[in-house]
């Protein structure tokens, strides 16, 4: 993105209809790390990777539950996630105390999204610089909303934000439309596999990323990192099995030569340099 | 001391101008409503009287009302009350609406929201003076509940309001069950209708019988219940009485 006398305000438009302060403040969450969700009819699960700065601090709360039936997931400034996620425990709580009843998602993220439209009109405030990943059970069903810094929201049957975002929505998207019928425990193993697209090559284990489920019968809560790293396990050893298998013409001499390829490497040293 | 009052009543609630900014006796009332659940959802009976104390002045005032597209709301107590707060569940069904989301708030959310409404009234010592009964049908689930000017509120497969609760649930807690018809529930309602009027001095001989399913709500015409009085202890009451009544 490029400095121009337009983009100090963020109510300054610039003269092609942009606002700048608002499209950087989507910058900021592109350059958080990455959040995934995906959603069947029944349940929406939640993903996100979660690096921590050194080997001695914890890594950041990027997953939040906002009620039993509402979790959230955040890409960007986390500070500003935190806020938000307040903001909306407050709304569900409220509604939940006066009409003894779940707040439907559909309305909390349109008053989300109303919060954030107020920042990009308002010469001193700043649009929030995070992204949340809404997930959701009401009447209607199982929903996945985004909410942007813009003040817009759009509904999703699966969606990735954050740095290298673009290999998770790669591999979603190929893959999306059996989400609708698929039970829980292939939700979240595609929710992993996800994750790992973003990793581009670094092992997938359970201390670096955070998976959340919400469901039909099944209140809004995070896996812990035992059930999380059992899963990753289980299909990592069938991952390798599995690449083969999807080209059924070369699966026997692909599987055979991938043997002899592991053989060979054991004979051979490793490299030097 | 007037401009005082004007910005705060209630903290001078022994003041001489704060009475004048809460409800302290009812004026017009209306007396008890009945209500059960049946097969189809809820069925809801009251007459049409509102008294002005023991004068039994108007004869045609709707005490049962729908709220939206899944509840009916039925008062007894004072009948101003009653219209205020059907102007507050407008206000809050029309919001409602204008999410135009799909969702929409049911017999449940619309009891509890009173609720709150009865008793955050009754904490400020300025409460709507009425008994009311909150009955409605959503996606297959019946639901009943009352709610009163003191705040307390419950729900139950049947619910009366004021004598109601003394000649009418007896017979209910008899002979109501799960299931029963709609001419079954009518005739039940009209039953303890029917001993209402004998009973009760604020009652009248005009009714109206509530029924709301999925489909929605009916409001019957107002009609008449056929009532007996040639009951041989009715021809000579005072015989056999001790005292002077």
């Amino acid at each position: 993105m490029f400095r121009n006398q337009y983009d100090t305000d963020v109510t300054t438009w610039s003269p092609a209809g942009r606002l700048f302060q608002v499209e950087y403040a989507m910058e900021a969450v592109k350059q958080g790390s990455a959040a995934i969700g995906l959603r069947s009819k029944t349940h929406v699960v939640l993903g996100c990777v979660n690096k921590a700065n050194s080997e001695l601090s914890s890594h950041q709360k990027k997953i939040f539950k906002v009620d039993d039936h509402i979790g959230v997931a955040i890409s960007g400034l986390t500070a500003d996630g935190r806020v938000l996620s307040r903001y909306m425990r407050n709304e569900c709580i409220n509604y939940s105390f006066t009409y003894e009843s779940p707040l439907p998602v559909g309305r909390l993220v349109v008053q989300l999204a109303d919060k954030a439209q107020v920042c990009t009109q308002r010469s001193w405030k700043r649009p929030y610089g995070v992204g949340l990943l809404v997930a959701g059970l009401d009447e209607s069903g199982a929903h996945l909303y985004y909410n942007c810094p813009s003040g817009n929201y759009f509904e999703y049957q699966a969606f990735a934000i954050g740095s290298r975002s673009q290999a998770a929505k790669t591999y979603l998207e190929r893959r999306f439309e059996n989400f609708v019928d698929s039970p829980r425990d292939d939700l979240v193993k595609d929710a992993l596999m996800a994750i790992r697209e973003t990793l581009q090559g670094e092992a997938l284990k359970s201390s670096i990323c955070t998976v959340a489920v919400v469901g039909v019968g099944e209140p809004f809560h995070i896996l812990d990192q035992g059930t999380v790293q059992q899963m990753i396990d289980a299909f990592e050893i069938a991952g390798e099995q599995e690449v083969p298998a999807t080209d059924p013409d070369a699966a026997a001499g692909q599987e055979a030569a991938s043997e002899q390829g592991a053989a060979a490497d054991e004979g051979v040293a490793p490299m030097d340099i | 001391m007037n401009f005082m009052a004007s910005t705060q009543p209630e903290n001078r609630l022994l003041g001489p101008q704060s009475d004048s900014q809460r409800t302290l006796y009812p004026y017009v009332t209306g007396t008890s409503v009945v209500a059960l659940k049946y097969k189809d959802g809820i069925l809801m009976a009251a007459d049409m009287g509102g008294s002005y104390g023991s004068t039994l002045r108007y004869k045609s005032v709707e005490r049962m009302k729908p709220i939206g597209k899944h509840s009916l709301l039925g008062a007894s107590g004072e009948i101003s009350d009653f219209q205020e707060i059907l102007r507050y569940l407008d206000e809050l069904i029309l919001y409602d609406n204008m999410w135009d989301d799909g969702n929409s708030l049911g017999p449940k959310e619309v009891h509890n929201y009173l609720t709150r409404v009865m008793y955050n009234r009754r904490n400020k010592f300025n409460p709507l003076w009425n008994s009311l009964v909150l009955g409605g049908v959503k996606n297959g689930q019946k639901y009943l509940g009352m709610v009163n000017m003191i705040g307390v509120n419950f729900e139950d497969n049947h619910v009366a309001t004021g004598f109601g609760n003394h000649l009418a649930r007896p017979i209910l807690r008899q002979e109501w069950h799960e299931n029963l018809s709609f001419e079954d529930g009518v005739r039940l309602l009209e039953k303890c209708m029917r001993v209402l009027l004998y009973r009760d001095r604020s009652a009248v001989n005009k009714l109206q019988i509530a029924k709301i399913t999925e489909e929605g709500v009916t409001i019957s015409q107002p009609y008449s219940l056929k009532t007996y009085w040639e009951f041989s202890a009715f021809k000579n009451p005072t015989q056999g009485a001790v005292g002077s009544w």
